[in-house]
């Protein structure tokens, strides 16, 4: 579980987050949604502690990572974290990308991190692209195996922003596909995306940012057919 | 005009050797100075000011002062000051490392800034700490970035390595002075060595281009 109490982060004078306050229960899928530069990343790279706050408190499964004694590393191999640009390893092979991190972090042996690989790739179906190096992927398959390589710390958390922006159109729906078969599992996801069509199937509940406001907070029937404010209104017009 | 190559025939293994000695004082120096070099780029790029400022002086010292005078210092001074008898070698070494590092560390602070920012994060989202990160994602695409650039502080450490003759290190160069001595001919020896210094570093050139070459085909 998260929860975010009046979080404000900014940028030297510039305060990109306000005072958001908000809760994502465990196994939700929550949808952060809003215009550009409304601070959706910025919220999103707050909760693995990408972004320090500059004030208010984040708690995740009930410590507080905004506290100094909070040990930061701890805090990440529990929340995994899929960019827009996938950020793979180029200069590691797919099982390299997936096994680094388990071997790394939390020392696991090679067998064991392979066998946790394999698996994952079976589940976003690249189990024939163990041995390539990212170069040779599509971009769907990148960030499949991207989604693959956090899931691969067995976090309780997954936070994605924009998964599927940087991709070709034809792409998105294999990605977005992984994405649905995730949320079934019951970990907790937060997505940043401009997909609305996936954030209204699949999510429990959408945040809808601007100018560093959480201005609404509504499970996607109500905000997608009637939400409460003028800029969620105007916003929903030009993308819908 | 009359050369006489003749002459210095016999001294040829002995001028031979001198390459050996150079290549190994190559090897060292650019093994510590790059090693020096890293740490000191990661100190560049440390968010602890006292860090940085140290760094950017280190620099600034060794780059504004001539190379010979850093080498005669830590030769001829070691012992005055803290009474250890240094070799002309350990001399010669420890001096090139010292600059090498310095040169290099821009080098390779470049390189590290020119890897995708997003690279850090995503190491960082896996809750890597900031050691294995640089040592097994940061480092390695950086120094793939600016092989070329280190080949060539390479090449300027093996054609600098001559310097160390002035501090009686018998490289290369030193050698082709005793001969010059033994045989008063400066003409036949020097060009000896000239070919020799030119052949390493023609070699040195080509392996880092099909190094290069092979490195991009990976890609
Ligand atoms: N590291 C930073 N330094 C300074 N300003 C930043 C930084 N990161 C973000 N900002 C600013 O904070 C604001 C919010 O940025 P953020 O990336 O969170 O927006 P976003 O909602 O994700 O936008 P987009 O849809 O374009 O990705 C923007 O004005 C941006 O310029
Ligand atoms: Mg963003």
């Amino acid at each position: 579980m998260i929860r975010i109490e009046h979080l404000v982060k900014s940028f030297g004078p510039l305060e990109v987050l306000k005072d958001i306050s908000t809760e994502v229960a465990t196994g939700e899928v929550v949808a952060i949604i809003g215009p550009s530069g409304s601070g959706k990343s910025t919220l999103l790279r707050c909760i693995n502690l990408l972004e320090i706050p500059t004030a208010g408190h984040i708690f995740v499964d009930g410590v507080d990572i905004t506290s100094s004694k909070c040990d930061i590393l701890k805090v990440r191999q529990n929340v995994g974290m899929v960019f827009q640009h996938f950020n793979l390893f180029p200069h590691k092979t797919v099982m390299g990308n997936l096994t680094y991190a388990p071997m790394t972090v939390k020392g696991l042996s090679k067998a064991d991190a392979g066998k946790i690989a394999i698996d994952l790739l079976a589940k976003v179906g690249l189990s024939e692209k163990v041995d390539q190096y990212p170069s040779r992927l599509s971009g769907g398959q990148k960030q499949r195996v991207a989604i693959a390589r956090a899931l691969a710390m067995e976090p309780d958390i997954m936070l994605f922003d924009e998964p599927t922006s940087a991709l070709d159109p034809e792409m998105v729906k294999e990605v977005l596909d992984v994405m649905k078969g995730l949320a079934d599992t019951g970990i907790t996801m937060c997505i940043v995306t401009h997909e609305m069509g996936f954030a209204r199937e699949v999510a429990d509940r959408v945040l809808f940012l601007d100018g560093g406001y959480l201005v609404e907070d509504a499970p996607p029937d109500i905000f997608f057919t009637s939400p409460k404010s003028d800029r969620a209104q105007q916003f929903l017009e030009k993308v819908l | 005009m009359n050369l006489d190559f003749g002459q210095i025939l016999p001294s040829l293994p002995f001028i031979l050797k001198g390459v050996l000695v150079t290549l190994q004082f190559t090897l060292l120096s650019a093994l510590f100075g790059f090693t020096l070099g890293t740490l000191l780029s990661l100190l560049k790029i440390s968010s602890i000011k006292p860090l940085r400022w140290f760094a950017e002086f280190y620099t600034s010292i060794f780059r504004g002062t001539p190379l010979i005078l850093q080498l005669a210092l830590v030769y001829f001074a070691t012992p005055q000051i803290i009474g250890y008898k240094i070799s002309p070698i350990e001399a010669g070494v420890f001096t090139f490392a010292l600059n090498s590092a310095a040169y290099s560390s821009e080098t390779i602070r470049a390189g590290i800034m020119a890897v995708d920012k997003g690279q850090r994060e995503a190491s960082m989202s896996l809750g890597v700490a900031y050691r294995p990160m640089m040592l097994d994602i940061i480092l390695p695409q950086a120094f793939k970035n600016i092989l070329p650039a280190l080949v060539n502080e390479s090449i300027a450490l093996l054609k600098d390595s001559a310097l160390v003759s002035t501090i009686g290190v018998l490289d290369l160069m030193r050698r082709a002075q005793v001969v010059a001595g033994q045989t008063f001919l400066y003409f036949e020896p020097l060009i000896v060595v000239g070919v020799i210094y030119y052949v390493m570093v023609m070699g040195l050139t080509q392996a880092a281009q099909v190094l290069e070459r092979r490195m991009r085909r990976s890609d």
